[in-house]
């Protein structure tokens, strides 16, 4: 299977079928939603109005809604301290949102990493290029369970000592340092070193929302699966394709909701389908939903 | 039961793999966390953090580094830590040589903590221990050179009670007055003020950490003066009147008389002293 070749052209088909802002539609609202949360917290810094104070560990919008990302929020408990109610409140609220919309949309829609890494896998693909290292999926989840166990034991947020995630956006939001040389760095491994391997192999705060996704209410599906034509587009532009994988085979009696934490609800597999196989909807979707 | 087949025994041994796999690099990060945290976590001593922190672990459990007591402070005293920064990464901190707390009354940067890292029961900013004010260095601080400042002490939000003025004489003149600036623990929130308007090139007065700043007496020391106190007065077999060696067949009167002769074997004369019946003589006389 000559993945690479079919790489350059992936999407085309569905460009030529649907037309270009079709084909994009997804991934165009998706980079709108980043963008904008992210303006969101740089107008008040920069412009003086102050809509959104604080960064995406915690915030507070209007002097109302406090918001607080519960994967700190964990780490904070595990550590040894038990926040005050804004923080709990805000916690919930995030993590009902993830709940209901899809855990990993906090990587799609949200994270301002995902545009740092999205834009080193178009490279990827575009220049062709064969990863040297590859690290296993799980690798992520390896992490994840190390930062929980060290945090309880020293009593302290280690990961939060070193988070480039959190790092990026607190510094985009307050005085930049060097994190744009970390961001620089996995733009390097992702683009050249290896494929996805920050999003997809490391990223622990990834790996703490593909546990949400696990349960969350809204999935991709491919209730359309009949249509499928085998152009293999999907499994280029997905972040995660071992998601799709197991909706796409054939036969009534399997399910076509990807249930996989680890979908990311990005919508890019809907934007380069030709024959709209996949779409948005819920947990529970059935072949009779369609079958009316 | 049935023999294990060739797939079987992949499958299972694959899933061994997995997991020892997923165990070593869970463990392997655990070290890196753990050794990178413990030397990420100490704070250099001219970092001062904000108002509400009593201890600087406990800061760390609880800090989510999100800034809204940055963007708080009407000052721009504080600032979160950088990539490249000395202090843990994203927490605030301030450098009090450049901008001091200014110590507002309403505590906004306490106010807009979410997660209590910076401690909501603080209200009253004269209670804040962001450190302690230290005169660091007697060689180079013109008051100890017998010249007037008091600057420190003149920008002192708390003057007089966290820092005084104490007069000494000054042997290099041996007819002036050295007027020295002194901080008081008990009063001194660690605001900075002082080392902020310091006239020297480099500030004599520094704000350090508590823990840098302060000694700390062994815990089994017990100060006799104030153990008394405390008990309302003597604990032991009180101090013996002073005994004076007069010679034979005197005594001393102490209305004026001075040294008189002093009847032999009168128990009453004996007593008629400032001190009658001191302690000594009450124990030595016993139970009667």
């Amino acid at each position: 299977m000559s993945v690479s070749t079919a790489a350059k052209i992936a999407g085309l088909e569905a460009i030529q079928k649907k037309g270009w802002l079709r084909a994009h539609k997804w991934l165009l609202l998706r980079r709108f939603s980043q963008i904008s949360i992210l303006s969101l917290f740089l107008i008040g810094p920069l412009f003086g109005i102050w809509i959104v104070k604080g960064n995406m560990s915690s915030s507070l919008t209007l002097d109302v809604l406090s918001l607080t990302d519960p994967f700190v929020f964990v780490q904070s408990l595990l550590s040894g301290h038990m926040v005050e109610t804004t923080a709990v409140v805000g916690a919930l609220i995030v993590f009902g949102f993830y709940a209901l919309l899809g855990g990993r949309v906090y990587c799609a829609w949200v994270c301002p990493i995902n545009i740092v890494t999205d834009i080193a896998d178009w490279f990827y693909r575009k220049l062709n290029i064969k990863s040297p290292v590859h690290f296993s999926k799980n690798n992520r989840y390896a992490l994840l369970a190390a930062i929980l166990a060290v945090t309880i034991v020293s009593g302290i947020m280690v990961w939060e000592l070193v988070n480039p995630v959190t790092m990026l956006q607190r510094e985009l939001v307050f005085a930049m340092g060097f994190s744009w040389v970390l961001i620089l760095a996995i733009f390097i491994v992702d683009a050249f070193i290896s494929r996805r391997a920050w999003c997809g192999r490391f990223c622990p705060m990834g790996a703490f929302y593909s546990l949400l996704g696990t349960v969350s209410f809204i999935r991709v599906n491919a209730l359309n699966r009949g249509a499928c034509n085998d152009c293999m587009d999907c499994y280029v532009v997905c972040p995660e394709p071992q998601v799709i994988k197991p909706v796409l085979k054939k036969g009534d009696e399997l399910n076509p909701v990807i249930l996989a934490g680890n979908c990311t609800n990005c919508g890019r597999c809907i934007d380069v389908c030709s024959e709209d196989v996949f779409s948005l909807g819920m947990r529970s979707a059935k072949f009779t939903d369609i079958a009316k | 039961m049935t023999e294990p087949t060739d797939k079987t025994l992949q499958s299972r041994r694959r899933f061994l793999e997995n997991i020892s796999r997923a165990a070593g690099g869970a463990v392997l990060y655990g070290i890196g966390l753990g050794l990178y945290s413990q030397q990420a976590t100490s704070l250099p001593s001219q970092s001062i953090r904000p108002p509400g922190v009593a201890d600087e672990g406990d800061f760390l459990s609880a800090c989510v580094r999100c800034g809204l007591c940055v963007r708080d402070c009407p000052y721009d005293t504080l600032k979160l830590s950088r990539l490249g920064d000395d202090v843990a990464l994203g927490t605030p901190y301030f450098d009090a040589r450049k901008i001091p707390c200014e110590m507002c009354e309403d505590v906004p940067c306490v106010k807009a903590c979410p997660t209590g890292a910076l401690d909501p029961a603080l209200q009253d900013i004269d209670d804040a221990r962001m450190g302690l004010a230290v005169l660091i260095d007697q060689e180079a601080c013109i008051a100890f050179q017998g010249l007037r400042c008091e600057v420190c002490f003149n920008v002192c939000p708390l003057a007089n009670k966290a820092i005084s003025l104490n007069r000494t004489h000054n042997q290099r003149t041996g007819k002036h007055a050295l007027i020295i600036p002194v901080v008081h623990s008990d009063a001194c929130t660690g605001c900075g003020k002082c080392e902020h308007a310091c006239i020297l090139e480099e500030a004599a007065i520094k704000v350090l950490p508590s823990r840098l700043a302060k000694g700390e007496l062994g815990r089994h020391y017990r100060l006799g003066w104030q153990e008394k106190q405390k008990a309302g007065e003597s604990l032991v077999t009180p101090d013996l009147p002073h005994q004076y060696n007069l010679p034979e067949g005197t005594r001393y009167d102490y209305e004026g008389e001075g040294l008189i002769p002093a009847p032999k074997n009168n128990s009453e004369d004996i007593n008629d002293t400032p001190f009658n019946k001191s302690a000594i003589d009450r124990l030595n006389e016993g139970i009667n």
